[in-house]
């Protein structure tokens, strides 16, 4: 058969394609960590799988839309989030409204204007730093400088703004990340056309890094949003049984919601803080998929 | 915008160019033109690295000036010095005066993003703005406060580059979904824009095929009418087809980057006085 192929008769004996001993030796190895690294991913989809399952089977009888209508309460039945919704929706979007501008400014301060030197270094690793101090340490900062010595006292905006510092690292991380990876080449046409620094951030870096900027601004917030001890430290009230209308009214989250129902000794409780565990999931959930929407638009736009 | 006229007419009196003559190394044929540019003791630093040392030349008004040598000599260097591009690379230091019409461009008082807008470039590797055909050739008009027709301009410079045929029924179109070849010409197009006098090209065909690159030599023939065209170039046959006078440098024993020969692409090409030059033309560089 072999002969039947043009120029093949010649070298086909010299040729060895077959395994060799050492090849074979070599494969097994290829395969033994693919199943590891299969095994490393089931397991964390397993947890996860787990989590969901409990928390779905525990909460489900006791989710419905009166449990986010109602205002919390002492006997279970009666008892829902309102107050804990709204104040997680009031303090999350204040937290972006003040967190995104500043990330940002930052962000493009650092990559687009410091001179590297070495007071820009100290600056920047810092800010690496800062992204790692446990969010308890923020919630201290909040309520010895913005509700102790501004006088602000236990409110909305306190709580916004402790988690504007805690989100700042990680949205400024993120965002020169995204300004770094857009192409030099850009930057230089722009200058090249008689463009100032600030018009070439504008019109051009900020476009093509914005997908990006937008990704890491999304997952400090969601980060956020989770947050309970921060908020525990610097303010936030265990009961709140009224809906928050300004940025100066005392509030509670969610995750405190549902830390206290959890502390609580009657069995109803623990099941009401599953159902509280499933809304918190599905709000973040549908934060995620707006961003990701509005990503997606951003970078069919801007493209290089 | 008013004070910085002033500002540039305050030095304009100040400084004074050696005339042509005094330069040995400069051919006669080229003496006798209108010199735009005036190159003279130019050094360029990269943090400690000294990459361009003592270059002087002339660039002559509406003639293509080719510079050519070997890889890391620092002719895109001295390129990138006259419309003050070195000055985004943070360690790099110029020394030495370049004179644009009677001003030194290398001057305290001198804004670089007005000496940009004058003194236009074209980059080695296309790069089109991510945004329309008519937004790329109009954006740089806009930011610089031109007036007037923005459709008339546009279509002006489309033409001017040679890519007004073949875009005219889809300017609202991508840049980017030109071929490379247009994708030069509108970045040829976008410089033209914004009015300069001068046109820096670095290695402008060198990431293009041989018809595009022939499309883009037969278009400097043309804009050289109405421009003054400064090119680096990698390739010889290039710079010996399309350019008026051509600059070789070299690297000395230090690996800085130094001028060997300017003259009249004619006669470096047919006449090299400098041994280093004939080498190189001739293929046989080291």
């Amino acid at each position: 058969m072999s002969a039947s192929v043009p120029g093949a008769a010649a070298s086909v004996e010299k040729t060895q394609l077959a395994q060799t001993r050492r090849l074979a030796a070599r494969q097994t190895v290829a395969r033994v960590f693919n199943v590891v690294f299969l095994l490393a991913t089931c397991f964390a989809i397993f947890a996860l799988a787990v989590l969901l399952w409990t928390i779905v089977g525990r909460g489900w009888d006791w989710l419905s839309w009166d449990l986010i209508t109602r205002m919390p309460s002492r006997k279970a039945e009666q008892s829902g989030l309102n107050s804990a919704v709204l104040g997680t929706i009031w303090v999350i979007s204040l937290t972006s409204l003040i967190a995104f501008p500043l990330g940002v400014g930052a962000a493009i301060y650092l990559e687009e204007y410091a001179p590297p030197s070495r007071w820009t270094k100290i600056l920047q690793v810092n800010i690496a730093n800062l992204s790692g101090v446990p969010s308890v340490v923020y919630g201290l900062l909040g309520l010895g400088i913005f509700a102790e010595m501004l006088h602000l006292g236990r409110v909305i905006l306190v709580g916004a703004l402790t988690m504007a510092v805690l989100s700042l690292p990680v949205i400024i991380i993120a965002s020169q990340e995204a300004i770094r990876a857009v192409p030099w080449s850009l930057r230089e046409a722009a200058f090249g056309v008689g463009a100032t620094k600030w018009q070439v951030a504008r019109h051009h870096v900020l476009p093509a890094a914005f997908p990006g900027i937008l990704t890491g601004t999304i997952l400090a917030i969601s980060r956020a949003i989770g947050e309970t001890a921060p908020l525990l430290v610097a303010g936030a009230s265990a009961y709140v049984a009224t809906r928050p209308d300004s940025f100066f009214d005392s509030y509670t989250t969610l995750p405190i919601q549902i830390y206290n129902w959890t502390a609580l000794p009657q069995k109803e409780f623990r099941s009401l803080a599953a159902a509280g565990i499933i809304v918190l999931l599905l709000l973040l959930l549908t934060m995620n998929s707006v961003a990701i929407i509005l990503r997606q638009r951003a970078t069919r736009k801007a493209r290089w | 915008m008013v004070a910085q006229r002033e500002v540039v007419d305050g030095t304009r009196a100040a400084v004074r160019v050696a005339p042509v003559g005094a330069l040995e190394h400069q051919a006669e044929s080229v003496a006798a033109e209108t010199v735009v540019i005036a190159i003279r003791d130019l050094n360029v630093y990269y943090g400690a690295f000294h990459a361009v040392a003592d270059v002087s030349f002339d660039v002559p008004q509406n003639r293509i000036t080719a510079l050519i040598g070997p890889s890391g000599c620092g002719k895109s260097t001295v390129l990138r010095c006259i419309n003050r591009m070195n000055d985004l690379i943070p360690s790099a230091r110029v020394e030495g005066r370049i004179i644009y019409h009677g001003i030194d461009i290398c001057g305290d008082k001198v804004d670089p993003v007005e000496v940009r807008r004058r003194i236009g470039m074209v980059f080695q590797k296309p790069n089109p703005f991510p945004k329309s055909i008519y937004d790329n050739v109009a954006w740089g008009a806009r930011i610089n406060g031109i007036k007037g027709n923005m459709d008339e301009l546009v279509e002006r410079c489309l033409r001017q580059a040679a890519l007004w045929d073949e875009v005219k029924d889809k300017l609202k179109q991508s840049g980017l979904a030109l071929s490379g070849g247009q994708q030069q010409r509108l970045c040829i197009a976008r410089a033209l824009a914004i009015n300069p006098d001068v046109i820096l090209m670095d290695e402008p065909a060198s990431a293009l095929d041989p018809i595009s690159t022939l499309k883009i030599e037969d278009l400097m023939r043309d804009l050289v009418r109405n421009y003054t065209i400064v090119i680096v170039t990698h390739n010889m046959q290039q710079a010996a087809r399309v350019s008026d006078q051509t600059v070789f440098f070299s690297l000395n024993e230090r690996r800085q980057g130094v001028l060997v020969e300017v003259s009249s692409t004619r006669e470096l090409f047919t006449n090299p006085r400098d041994q280093r030059t004939e080498d190189y033309i001739t293929g046989r560089f080291g």
